[in-house]
């Protein structure tokens, strides 16, 4: 499993997920602290491409050995890609959450919320 | 009563006391609004000494016909089957008659083996790859069908044949009342569900469809076409199914059934007045996750050594609380172990030549039937172990009671439940009609029919 560690360039949700901006798109995922308290994921239940998704709402299942929880968008907008790879790997979740374990992309329908989200110090700071 | 009570009075009077009333009625009084309490006491008879109770309870049984004391060809869902003396003895050892869920696989061993070894049986038999360890029974097993298609697919709409048991149908409605989808409901035609009603009530909104094997008539649906007109559809292919003819009729899992449910009861279990009894629920891999239940899995120890456990329990309602898969916790593991033990009982060829034999004696049945004055067949399709007939003219129930009067059950009055069939008889067969209890059905039918059409024209 990687180190904690909560990249700069990203910007942060308080449900403890991630988006990685890029213009009108923006990448989600989980946090190191999030797959560390669900522990080893064991399966991950995707959205399908081209569903639309609420900032603050549940998009996905992930499944470890202790609980199954519903991951939270940070941002609203309509799924454009899925990472299908977590099929047969979930646990890259576990090893690579700002990287392989990456979840959707998804093409952002209102840009003003980006303005609501925590930016890695000031998440790190509601963990504690 | 006070011995069937655990607060004595002086308890009583200390805890009043301890809240500061002085008695119930005050309690009441302070605490529930006057606008919401009855105002009378219920409307209840006097109560009656334990003595009585036992009489008056003995005096309602007598009331009750067992298949054993009847030559019986009342079937709808239920099957008076042969059950073997094995069962009786394995299900009255008291490591399977006492247990509970096995949460601890290292006390559970060989409860969780006998949970994978069924699990085995049913996925075989089904021609699916996953089975849980069963559930209630078959009508809860069809509505929780229902709620893992609102889990996959969130379409609100479910396509439901009328050949479906009407047990199950309401069950259905029930629970999708619950969880908001909508039923639609498609006719038979000829006796098997309306294909072309069948194909257009299917569409992009389609959450699941449902249907029968044999259907509720006892006729032999194309399961192959129900499933393949729902293929460009999001929905969940359910087919109810009757496990004894699968050892004659094509597996589920080769007809594009996603999910196999279905009554278990057949599988070793007596009709003991109507249950209990277990529901199986089978699936493809693609819902595993959705399945509602106990699931036993191989593995093996630290020390290589094989053994079981309960897996992929975050589904269940002890980790997943709202959001389980189910939270109809109970298993009847007692009688699903009776299944298994049926089915390794009878074997694999054991299983094909019942269903054979079955096959043999319900032509026969039918024929001979529908051969007398008054007697129709109320469908033409092909029958494995039931079949429906018309009497038309006749009123069913009073026909069914001159039968009973000679000591044989006919069958069952499928205007209870099909408005459209109110001179429709439901005529059932298992190993244990010979030849000879078909003859004197055939007898006993005939006369029953024609002293009932005597007595209509008497009076008309």
């Amino acid at each position: 499993m990687a180190d904690a560690s909560y990249p700069t360039e990203l910007l942060y949700h308080s449900e403890h997920d991630w988006a990685r901006i890029d213009g009108d798109t923006a990448v989600f995922g989980i946090t190191w602290y999030a797959q560390d308290a669900l522990g080893e994921v064991v399966f991950f239940d995707p959205p399908e491409v081209g569903s639309s998704v609420s900032a603050g709402e549940s998009y996905a299942e992930v499944e470890s050995v202790k609980a199954v929880s519903d991951v939270v968008a940070p941002l609203s907008g309509e799924i454009v890609e899925v990472n299908l790879g977590l099929g047969d790997t979930p646990e890259n979740i576990n090893n690579d959450p700002y990287g392989d374990g990456w979840m959707v992309k998804v093409k952002l329908s209102d840009e003003g919320e980006i303005a609501s989200l925590l930016d890695a110090a000031a998440y790190e700071a509601t963990l504690s | 009563m006070t011995q069937y009570t655990a607060v004595t009075d002086a308890d009583l009077a200390e805890m009043l006391s301890a809240i500061g009333v002085s008695s119930i009625q005050e309690l009441f009084d302070r605490q529930i609004p006057a606008d919401v309490r009855l105002g009378r006491s219920l409307d209840l008879p006097a109560g009656l000494p334990e003595q009585e109770v036992y009489a008056h309870l003995r005096a309602l049984a007598a009331g009750n016909v067992s298949a054993e004391d009847e030559i019986t060809f009342l079937g709808a869902g239920m099957y008076d089957h042969y059950v073997p003396a094995v069962i009786d003895m394995l299900l009255g050892r008291s490591e399977f008659l006492t247990p509970y869920t096995p949460y601890q696989p290292e006390v559970s061993q060989g409860n969780l083996q006998a949970m994978f070894e069924y699990q085995t049986a049913i996925s075989e038999l089904t021609g699916l790859p996953v089975s849980n360890a069963s559930v209630y029974e078959g009508p809860s097993a069809v509505a929780s069908a229902g709620y893992l298609a609102r889990l996959a697919n969130g379409k609100p709409k479910f396509v439901v044949s009328r050949g479906l048991h009407p047990h199950s149908r309401e069950t259905l409605q029930t629970y999708a009342h619950g969880f908001g989808a909508e039923i639609v409901e498609v006719p038979l035609r000829d006796g098997v569900t309306d294909p072309e009603a069948w194909a257009a009530a299917i569409d992009g909104e389609t959450g699941a469809v449902f249907f029968q094997q044999p259907n509720f008539l006892g006729a032999v649906e194309d399961a192959t076409a129900l499933a393949s007109a729902a293929k460009d559809s999001p929905a969940v292919v359910v087919g109810q199914y009757d496990p004894i003819p699968l050892g004659v009729l094509k597996p589920p899992g080769e007809c594009g059934v996603d999910v196999c449910v279905g009554e278990g009861q057949t599988l070793g279990n007596r009709l003991d007045f109507g249950g209990p009894s277990f529901g199986f629920f089978a699936a493809t891999e693609a819902y595993l996750r959705r399945m509602p239940g106990r699931i036993a899995g191989e593995t093996v120890d630290a020390d290589g050594r094989r053994g079981f456990v309960l897996t992929l329990q975050t589904r269940e309602q002890h980790i997943r609380r709202e959001k389980a898969t189910s939270n109809i916790c109970t298993a009847q593991a007692l009688n699903a172990l009776a299944g298994v033990v049926y089915l390794t009982w009878l074997g694999k060829q054991g299983l094909v030549d019942l269903g054979e034999l079955l096959l043999q004696r319900t032509h026969y049945a039918r024929e001979q039937l529908v051969a007398l004055d008054g007697v129709e067949a109320l469908h033409s399709q092909p029958v494995v172990r039931e079949f429906a007939l018309s009497l038309p003219g006749c009123d069913v129930a009073s026909v069914i009671r001159r039968c009973q009067d000679e000591g044989v059950n006919p069958g069952y009055a499928l205007g209870r439940d099909y408005d459209e069939l109110p001179d429709g008889l439901l005529v059932a067969l298992t190993e244990q009609r010979s030849k000879a209890d078909i003859d004197r059905l055939v007898e006993v039918l005939g006369a029953a029919v024609a002293a009932e059409r005597t007595a209509v024209g008497a009076s008309a």
